[in-house]
């Protein structure tokens, strides 16, 4: 048990949390988006400006837990520059990662992102760090 | 009763306290059992199990008797004036879900007010909300200080002769603090309306006398008592509960039943349709009694011992915010506090981490959390909780508050 949460609130998620890239607002988005986690009342508004195929940019607001927010950020930092099917392949692989497990190839595919793999043992926490994810497929995909 | 010295050897009284190496200290939301209450549902199901009230055998008396003795301990420990005035439920919620179907949808029309605090648990306003929906009334909302303290003045502004309820807690599950629940029955009667008090925290930690506080309805659940899930209290004064129509309707709750119509059965029953928890009932008296053997004088002074040092301590650190106040004698069993910089989940998580359970969340009062936010000034949606019992120790306070001090460093500040 211990050895999992020693491994969450690791120096990549503490910093994405306390000092993120991507949490700011952003001129010109194109796609603005809330996602709730009503159960701990994690909040983030997703803004992605997409030209064609391609995410240019992107940023959240919000406020949550370190896991939501570090989590948002990782994402943000993995599909800026990627195309949608890129952002959506990598969303698949992150939320098959957290409710069914994956390959290693795959884990090595989702980087960063990778390291939230533990939360999968959480069932409390796996709302807050698929909550980043789920909005961006959604602005994509619509509601599932 | 003989009174039995309260000190840590209560913990051998619980087999899952003794056996676990955590320090359980969530008990606002469940308490653990005693072994004599998981013996007490056992020796129920062993040997005396039968449907009770419809049975003429032996078995089917003994659990009758069985059923309707935990009816009678539940009264005398909460002083009410009958047996028939406490109705078994399955928890608090159902409790007063059924005042506000049956009671309040009879008695509320368009233009009439329902006071509710800010403080409640969605349990004692959601009924309230959804009874005002639906007959046109309003809910109007009773604020806290800062401090978590309720001000008598601005309820008398509040009630005005189209007051039709109080909803109120006795302690609230965030803030801790015992309110003047008699005080607030006086002036909701002075204007002719009937207050509905939630003593789901409080039944465990304070000695509770429906009469002297002057509640109309008073709500519990047996779980945070140290008895089983799934067994509710609803006391109701007999004159109130005689005039109201039925909740559920079913088996046992009868009289006479024609193809044109029913007769429905005196008090109780006529709340408790269908067959009812027995096993659940008799657990309650097991846990009423041991409560009972240590006594509320040793209970609260233990209680509000480890309250205080948890207070105190947070107290010498600055980035640590208790809701409802710095002063350690105003809670009573529960701190709720915000670590700045740090998400209430993430402090739950830490803790959970080092086997110390504490809950995390706006602890199903949103409103009071969002009112606090608006107070200070910030956005407040939810708070990390401890609450102890009877069982917990100074060693588990000084576990937690050493995981506490290590927080914010652990999370990178
Ligand atoms: C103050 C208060 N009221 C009501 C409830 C609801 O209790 P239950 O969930 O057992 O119905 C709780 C517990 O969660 C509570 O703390």
């Amino acid at each position: 048990m211990a050895d999992i949460n020693n491994t969450l609130y690791n120096e990549i998620i503490n910093e994405h949390n306390l000092r993120p890239y991507h949490k700011h607002s952003i001129e010109g988005a194109n796609y603005t988006l809330e996602g709730v986690n009503p159960s701990c009342g994690d909040e983030i508004t997703l803004h992605l400006c997409v030209d064609g195929e391609i995410v240019k940019d992107g940023a959240y607001e919000g406020e949550g837990c370190a896991i939501s927010q570090a989590s948002a950020d990782i994402m943000l930092d993995m599909i800026i520059g990627r195309t949608k099917a890129d952002a959506l392949h990598l969303c698949d692989l992150f939320l098959r990662m957290i409710k069914e497990g994956i390959t290693e190839e795959e884990k090595e595919e989702l980087e960063e992102a990778g390291i939230l793999e533990s939360v999968s043992h959480m069932p409390a926490r796996v709302k807050c760090a698929v909550l980043g994810w789920r909005t961006m497929r959604e602005i994509f995909e619509g509601k599932d | 009763m003989e009174i039995i010295r309260l000190d840590d050897s209560v913990r051998d009284e619980f087999p899952l306290i003794k056996e676990a190496d955590i320090a359980y200290l969530d008990n606002g939301a469940t308490t653990q059992k005693p072994e004599c209450v998981i013996e007490a549902v056992e020796e129920y199901y062993r040997r005396h199990n039968a449907n009770p009230l419809r049975g003429i055998y032996e078995l089917s008396v003994e659990a009758t008797d069985a059923y309707e003795e935990s009816r009678q301990a539940v009264a005398d420990y909460i002083g009410a004036g009958d047996a028939s005035e406490i109705i078994f439920t399955r928890n608090a919620s159902e409790s007063i879900n059924l005042v506000a179907y049956s009671y309040g949808m009879s008695v509320l029309n368009e233009g009439d007010e329902i006071i509710v605090s800010t403080a409640e648990h969605h349990s004692n306003f959601l009924p309230w909300q959804r009874a005002a929906d639906a007959k046109g009334a309003r809910v109007v909302f009773f604020d806290p200080e800062e401090d978590g303290s309720f001000d008598l003045n601005k309820l008398k502004d509040l009630i005005s002769e189209k007051t039709r309820i109080l909803a109120m807690t006795q302690i609230s599950n965030v803030i801790g603090r015992i309110n003047d629940i008699k005080a607030m029955t006086d002036l909701v009667h002075e204007a002719g309306g009937v207050a509905v008090i939630d003593g789901a925290q409080a039944v465990a930690h304070i000695g509770v006398d429906v009469k002297e506080l002057g509640a109309d309805f008073y709500a519990f659940s047996g779980h945070k008592m140290y008895a089983p899930m799934g067994i509710g209290v609803l006391y109701g004064r007999k004159e109130l509960l005689d005039k109201m129509p039925p909740f559920l309707y079913g088996g046992e709750m009868i009289e006479t039943v024609t193809k044109e119509r029913t007769v429905y059965a005196e008090l109780p029953h006529k709340f408790e349709a269908g067959t009812v928890n027995v096993g659940g009932a008799v657990g309650l008296k097991a846990a009423i009694e041991f409560i009972d053997r240590y006594g509320f004088e040793q209970i609260v002074a233990r209680e509000n011992a480890l309250t205080a040092k948890v207070v105190n301590a947070m107290n010498d650190m600055p980035y640590v915010k208790i809701i409802g106040g710095r002063k350690a004698c105003n809670h009573h069993g529960i701190v709720a506090f915000r670590i700045e910089g740090v998400h209430p989940h993430d402090v739950a998580q830490i803790f959970a981490d080092a086997g110390v359970c504490v809950r995390a969340g706006h602890h199903c009062a949103e409103p009071l959390h969002r009112y606090l936010g608006e107070l200070a000034g910030t956005r407040v949606n939810s708070s990390t909780r401890l609450s102890v019992g009877i069982y917990n120790t100074e060693a588990e306070i000084d576990r937690f508050l050493d995981v506490l001090s290590g927080i914010r460093s652990r999370m990178g500040y």
